[in-house]
């Protein structure tokens, strides 16, 4: 045991105090990529900017290849939007498991986002969930195996009392929407299951066709949360899933010291 | 069977499909009521054929398009089913080509668009829309609980109107095979002998084939 120990990596600890200029760095993304699991994300849109990749998972179920169709329906370029506007540096990968002919597939939404864990992003952001419970199993692996490589997927929360996934998981970041309007104020829940909420009411959201429209639901919460942990990930690139989720809480605005005691 | 049994099941079944409009009606002006709002519609979710449904309207909105359909991904209708989120959007009137969309599906422009899955269990059976509350109103986390939480009721009730739905057609058409049957076995019966005896033992033949599986 001592030997083993002894070869151990030595792994970056946190500050005991611990502050958002600390945790957001001054990179705005830099060198992170972040996967928007979702309907495509338009290509050009002036609030999105430049889309890094696009792929989609094709009629077939199985392969993932190049995606030149932009967004269909919205939803992705929407949530793409927010996450550049708080990260406007990170590297955005559109995968496109919503739209025509994929409608609430959960095989489409599986290999999605199977292929954006094993391209080894740094973020995933999935505002959408499956009811399936077949594949629930599936998803847990996926989302364990993106916890132990340091991914971090980012799901938003369900409003409604139904079983679905993946955003119950330990291993993922939960969140709800709360009716503040500034894009970086974020809260920790001290009663998950739903674990952090953030900005997701009256959001000015991309739009297709180069516009914007205001929007509300958790489905835009989920990426202001994306953007904030990929600031966090730019300035610290080596911070485990447990450690990024100690970061959100510690700098949260709700975090207090005295609380509790 | 007989031609008053038959009657009294196409009575049966009417009164069913009455109660199942009164029913999606009923969800749609209770929705109108908890929020205050102009409008309220449901779509039903046609899995087999990827489709939406426009299944009923309350307060503005065109009774003629009741039953049209559109692709399930479309609209904001489209969003919420495939996502499985509650969204709401707010200036939709501001964009002319979503504007024209829904329009194209309530028959009158909204301002503001609430939409909420209808899911029961593993299953999406379809999308509910409130249509502009009071203007000035803003929506609140409390708003998207409080919708989630009626799309779910509302899923349940119309979940069980359309398994019921399902087995009266089940019963329906069950009586339509007896009904052949009884024809069978009367026409049998009414041979002579010999005809009769060739009759009978076809049909034990045919027994004895399904049986063998």
């Amino acid at each position: 045991m001592g030997d083993a120990a002894g070869s151990m990596e030595p792994v970056p600890v946190l500050p005991s105090q611990m502050s958002r200029e600390w945790a957001f760095g001054s990179l705005g993304g830099a060198g992170v990529r972040v996967a928007v699991v979702d309907s495509g994300i338009e290509r050009g849109h002036p609030v999105v900017g430049e889309v890094q990749q696009a792929v989609a998972v094709a009629d077939d179920g199985e392969r993932v290849i190049e995606d030149d169709e932009g967004d269909l329906c919205g939803h992705g370029t929407a949530c793409a939007g927010i996450i550049r506007s708080i990260a406007p540096q990170c590297e955005l990968v559109s995968v496109r498991v919503l739209g025509a002919g994929y409608t609430g597939s959960g095989p489409a939404l599986l290999r999605g986002l199977q292929w954006a864990v094993e391209e080894g992003c740094d973020v995933i952001n999935m505002s959408l969930s499956t009811t399936k419970s077949k594949f629930a199993e599936t998803l847990h692996e996926l989302a364990d195996r993106a916890y132990f490589q340091r991914t971090n997927i980012v799901a938003s929360a369900h409003n409604m009392p139904v079983e679905s996934y993946p955003w119950r998981f330990s291993s993922v970041i939960s969140v709800g929407s709360h009716d503040r309007e500034d894009p970086l104020t974020y809260f920790v829940n001290p009663a998950p299951p739903v674990e952090f909420f953030a900005r997701g009411m009256g959001v000015d959201v991309a739009w297709l066709g180069g516009g914007t429209i205001t929007a509300t639901g958790n489905s835009f919460a989920a990426p202001h949360l994306s953007g904030i942990v990929a600031l966090i990930r730019s300035a610290h690139r080596m911070l485990t899933p447990v450690q990024m989720k100690t970061v959100l809480a510690q700098t949260a605005n709700n975090a207090d010291a005295d609380a509790g005691r | 069977m007989s031609g008053e049994s038959r009657a009294a099941l196409a009575a049966g079944r009417l009164a069913g499909e009455e109660a199942h409009r009164e029913l999606l009606l009923s969800v749609t002006v209770v929705a109108r009521g908890i929020f205050g709002a102009q409008a309220s519609s449901i779509f039903m979710f046609d899995e087999q054929t990827d489709e939406l449904v426009f299944a009923a309207v309350s307060g503005h909105g065109e009774q003629s398009l009741v039953g049209t359909r559109f692709p399930s991904s479309r609209g904001l209708a489209g969003w919420v089913l495939v996502t499985r989120q509650t969204i709401v959007i707010e200036d939709a009137e501001s964009d002319e080509r979503f504007a024209r969309d829904v329009a194209e599906r309530a028959g009158y422009i909204p301002r503001t668009i609430m939409a909420a899955p209808l899911l029961h269990g593993e299953e999406a059976v379809g999308v509910i829309q409130v249509l502009d509350p009071p203007s000035g109103r803003r929506i609140t986390p409390a708003d998207l609980d409080l919708l989630g939480l009626f799309a779910n009721q509302a899923a349940i009730g119309l979940h069980l109107a359309t398994r019921a739905r399902e087995a009266r057609e089940a019963l329906s058409d069950a009586a339509g095979d007896a009904s052949e049957l009884s024809r069978l076995a009367a026409a049998i019966d009414g041979l002579e002998d010999e005809r009769r005896a060739a009759a009978l033992a076809l049909v034990g033949d045919l027994t004895r084939l399904i049986d063998a599986d």
